[in-house]
């Protein structure tokens, strides 16, 4: 299982590009943090492994 | 530290509190914050800044108060007003002994700089991502200290900025084409007013020395889960902005494209 914004996902093998885009987070307005460090996007095709904790934020432009 | 007798009431709760005290009150007394956009985030940041004390706020807005403002830009009644005006009329009745400057105007790639001259903290208070790539570039390029705000639906986030250290850019690189307003997809005043709360908090802190900044982290909260995360990140050797190889050495307007409303 991976650990993703709190939540324990069934996400293991999944590539964090195929999870972010299932889950409707839009590319160009998220971070990702993964086991602590914040992961290049240029490093997005890498799958999540069984105890990952993942934390995506999406950033939102409004005020 | 002279403080009138109506002074030493309004702010003996700051007085006793250590962050604060007499010392950061006079501190605040001299000190001047820039808000750039006077609606929801500015609307609770202004408020926060004047009630505490911040001697002189900028403030600049073009636009109009309009109704559908009124759900969370809280400092706001008159429609038809500039924001600007409208957040300046605002302080003065809450706290007369500090000083409101509004700037009518909408701030661009070509008069930013000289706005920012003058002040010691910038709060990026806009509502698109345009004019937060603006806010940014302009302060690092001018090596101003400066808190980023954003919100809409019911979340937020909140980051600080001090020269020499991550930046907006080293964390989002370019500015999303892509994303909706909060006239789209609407926003729940309670949490924009959090972080504008937030950002007032920042200033504040940075005015008086106390505490710990959100330097090299981003903070972000979900109103409805009510769950904050906490991102901690470096500078961006690759930052567009900041980096070693810049491409942004100067404020060019093809680079914000105008949708730039704040």
């Amino acid at each position: 299982m991976v650990k993703i914004n709190g939540k324990e996902e069934d996400a293991v093998g999944k590539t964090v590009k195929e999870f972010l885009l299932e889950a409707n987070y839009s590319l160009s307005r998220v971070a990702v943090e993964l086991n602590g460090a914040i992961l290049p996007k240029a490093d997005y095709d890498r799958k999540f492994a069984d105890g990952d904790i993942v934390e995506i934020v999406g950033f939102v432009g409004g005020g | 530290m002279p403080f009138s007798s109506d002074e030493s009431k309004r702010y003996s709760r700051h007085f006793v509190l250590p962050a604060i005290g007499p010392f950061g009150q006079s501190k605040l007394q001299n000190a001047s914050v820039l808000v750039i956009g006077a609606g929801g985030l500015g609307s609770s940041a202004i408020m926060y800044l004047a009630a505490a004390g911040v001697g002189r706020i900028g403030i600049a807005d073009y636009d109009l108060v309009d109704e559908s403002n009124l759900n969370r830009q809280v400092i706001h009644s008159e429609v038809g007003l500039n924001k600007a005006v409208s957040a300046a009329n605002f302080v003065q009745k809450l706290n007369p002994h500090v000083q409101a400057i509004s700037i009518e105007k909408r701030l661009t790639a070509e008069n930013i700089s000289s706005e920012l001259e003058g002040y010691d903290f910038v709060l990026d208070c806009t509502d698109r991502f345009e004019t937060k790539f603006l806010v940014n570039d302009a302060c690092v390029l001018l090596r101003k200290p400066y808190c980023h705000g954003g919100a809409s639906g019911c979340e937020g986030q909140i980051m600080t900025y001090l020269p020499d250290f991550p930046c907006l850019r080293c964390l989002m690189g370019e500015i999303p084409q892509d994303a909706p307003t909060c006239a789209e997809i609407g926003v729940l005043g309670s949490t924009v007013g959090l972080i504008g709360c937030m950002q007032a908090t920042e200033a504040i802190k940075f005015i008086v020395g106390s505490g710990s900044l959100l330097v090299g982290r981003l903070i972000k909260y979900d109103g409805l889960e009510a769950r904050f995360q906490t991102l901690n990140f470096g500078r961006d050797e690759n930052c567009p902005v900041c980096g070693e190889h810049r491409r942004i050495t100067t404020l060019d307007k093809e680079n914000y494209k105008i949708k730039c409303d704040f």
